[in-house]
């Protein structure tokens, strides 16, 4: 891809943007269209372009496989972290109400920490899924089956 | 709310937020630590939630406090407490045995990612029992299944068709699963709610509405794909074969039982009244098809020489028993599914634990290897045989507890046949054991070959099984007070 200079350019200036407009979606989700999950796959097609146009060995540079080993449980720890938070502080399972000094902002606090574990946990699974296909080297010989 | 309030959302919530802590322990022993004490806790939760339930009736949770029809319920009574019991005991009690098993057969370093599969694979099939929302539990379906799906595949490094068998298991599952949901979708077409005590005070007014038949319908084979009912059982001799010897005895003893709980949920719970389409459903496709799976299952099984096989087509048959305990549509014959649901958790547990020992030591499961193996492994044997005859149905032992429920169930109705079958097919059982004890017992050792019997971390766990299953054999209290209990939940819920 190295003589592609016009995909270079674009896509070194497309990058930032798609990730800003994954976190848009990300922490806009609770006031309109949006959540974890389309934030999570916006923000992993940022790193799958930038693999396309320079090659996986420069995305796992820039995201490397110990993240994603990490970021995968982490996001779902958010998640099931804030129900136990919140049965600790007295409510049921994922009652957000309590989280906070109102009943709203308990709901709304509630909900942003629960995408953002959700987002979390969906990029760096797409991320892992993309480099797990675009890595894949032919180890099964025919002596194999 | 007092934290015991909160046990049956933990008995799930718990395992679900092990599984990413163990997954980022890289220390083996450290994992398989972990994972037992977090089998153990979902373990003795159970056992509280369960003698709770015994003693002042079904326990209700409302998941985010929203209530029951609205939001997500789970909700514990006699029928599904006792499976929770079964589920987290038999993981408890397979887990030691693990250890030693996995560190022969699986990869050193898959094992912190195993045991993550692992405690995975119990909180779906934790969560597809404990709640009462029939699409979470759909989800919990695809937990477990999706989990299964890698500990079968787990066992390549002993045999490489274990990842053709996790493929063909991971096309046929997900083909059970879409049926499932695309039932509930009816379901939820015609009656606009997912709760399950919702859904069944709706079923009843509206009759015999076709949406909801249909949605039945889709519901049943979705199912009968899940527990592996004949003829939809192909996924399950080769993924019980080419599993890991742990991962076998787990999934034979707690996956398929799962299903049939959610077999009898759907089909008394929510579809006892109100559709007429139950006994015929029942009649005219259960039943036949248990009993072709009880006599197909145990011929195949005479004819294995790979014994993981023969007691995976076992399974099969064992199946049968249980779908056809269901399609007496009567409180024994209920009571006979459930308790069988414990008793061949205990026997068939037992029994592929005694072969994970064997193929720990000989390497082998095939029964042209094991000519002689009693007299160098006695323990293993005996722990085998037992087992075995407790998987024929021999008075002392859990089997026969069973096979007696069974049979009164069919006497009931006075459908001789139907009882002239049942002891047919537990004659099958005969030979098939038989096989192995003549081969084991009866013929020399193999020249040359020394065996010396399994560590104690392994015979230790099976033998447990084995105890439990003259235990209960003998005193069956216990037990038939729980499935009276839970048959009558089962049925009284659909009045």
């Amino acid at each position: 891809m190295r003589h592609h200079l016009i995909l270079r350019v674009v896509s070194k200036l497309l990058i930032p943007f798609i990730l800003l407009y994954a976190l848009y979606v990300q922490f806009h989700g609770d006031f309109g269209p949006g959540g974890g999950f389309q934030a999570g796959v916006i923000f992993a097609a940022a790193f799958v372009l930038y693999a396309l146009i320079f090659g996986v060995q420069a995305a796992r540079k820039a995201f490397p496989d110990s993240w994603l080993a990490i970021l995968i449980p982490l996001g779902v720890l958010i998640f099931a972290g804030t129900g136990i938070a919140s049965l600790l502080l007295g409510g049921t399972f994922l009652d957000y109400d309590v989280l906070a000094s109102t009943p709203t902002g308990g709901q709304h606090l509630g909900i942003l920490v629960v995408e953002f574990g959700v987002g979390v946990t969906v990029t760096a699974v797409m991320i892992a899924i993309f480099f797990a296909y675009a890595g894949r080297t032919h180890e099964i010989q025919d002596d194999d089956w | 709310m007092m934290a015991v309030d909160h046990l049956p959302v933990l008995q799930v919530v718990g395992p679900l937020i092990a599984a990413p802590i163990c997954s980022l322990l890289r220390a083996r022993n450290l994992a398989w630590f972990f994972t037992l004490l977090v089998s153990i806790g979902a373990f003795l939760c159970s056992i509280y939630l369960l003698n709770t339930v015994l003693e002042t009736g079904p326990i209700s949770y409302a998941i985010g406090g929203w209530a029951a029809p609205l939001g997500i319920e789970y909700r514990v009574d006699a029928s599904n407490g006792f499976v929770l019991l079964i589920i987290s005991g038999i993981s408890s009690v397979v887990l030691p045995f693990a250890k030693r098993s996995f560190e022969l057969e699986v990869p050193e370093n898959q094992h912190s990612l195993l045991y993550t599969a692992y405690i995975l694979c119990l909180t779906g099939l934790l969560g597809i029992t404990a709640t009462a929302d029939a699409f979470n539990v759909f989800v919990f379906l695809e937990v477990s299944s999706l989990s299964t799906y890698v500990l079968v595949a787990a066992g390549a490094k002993q045999d490489r068709r274990a990842l053709t068998a996790a493929y063909n298991y991971l096309i046929l599952g997900t083909i059970g699963a879409t049926f499932f949901v695309i039932g509930v979708g009816l379901l939820y077409m015609a009656t606009g709610t997912l709760n399950m005590a919702d859904l069944a005070a709706r079923v009843g007014p509206i009759g015999g509405s076709r949406t909801l038949d249909v949605g039945f319908a889709f519901i049943v084979i979705g199912l009968a794909l899940k527990l592996a009912l004949f003829p939809l059982h192909n996924w399950l001799p080769n993924a019980y074969t080419y599993a890991p010897s742990a991962v076998t005895a787990f999934l034979a003893a707690t996956a398929t039982k799962a299903a049939v709980y959610l077999l009898l949920r759907f089909c008394f719970t929510i579809f006892g009244s109100g559709s007429g389409f139950l006994a015929p459903m029942v009649g005219l496709v259960c039943m036949p098809l248990a009993l072709a799976g009880m006599f197909a299952g145990s011929l195949a099984a005479i004819y294995q020489y790979n014994l993981k096989r023969m007691l995976a087509y076992s399974s099969v048959a064992q199946i049968g028993y249980m779908v056809l305990g269901i399609s007496f549509l009567s409180i024994t014959g209920l009571m006979a599914t459930t308790l069988h649901l414990f008793n061949h958790a205990l026997m068939k547990g037992a029994l592929f634990m005694a072969l994970g020992c064997v193929f720990f030591r000989v390497r082998s499961v095939n029964i042209n290897d094991l000519s002689g193996i009693a007299r160098q492994m006695p323990w293993t044997m005996a722990a085998f045989v037992i087992s075995g005859l407790s998987l024929i149905g021999v008075p002392l032992t859990v089997g026969f507890i069973s096979k007696w429920y069974l049979i009164s169930a069919a006497l009931e109705q006075e459908a001789w046949v139907l009882i002239a079958l049942i002891l047919a097919s537990s004659l099958l059982a005969v030979i098939y054991i038989w096989r192995v004890i003549e081969v084991a017992y009866l013929k020399d050792p193999i020249p040359g070959r020394t065996v010396t019997e399994a560590p104690l971390s392994m015979l230790l766990p099976t033998w447990a099984l084995v105890i439990a299953n003259i235990y209960f054999g003998v005193d069956a209290s216990l037990t038939t007070r729980v499935a009276r209990m839970a048959a009558e939940g089962l049925v009284g819920m659909a009045q």
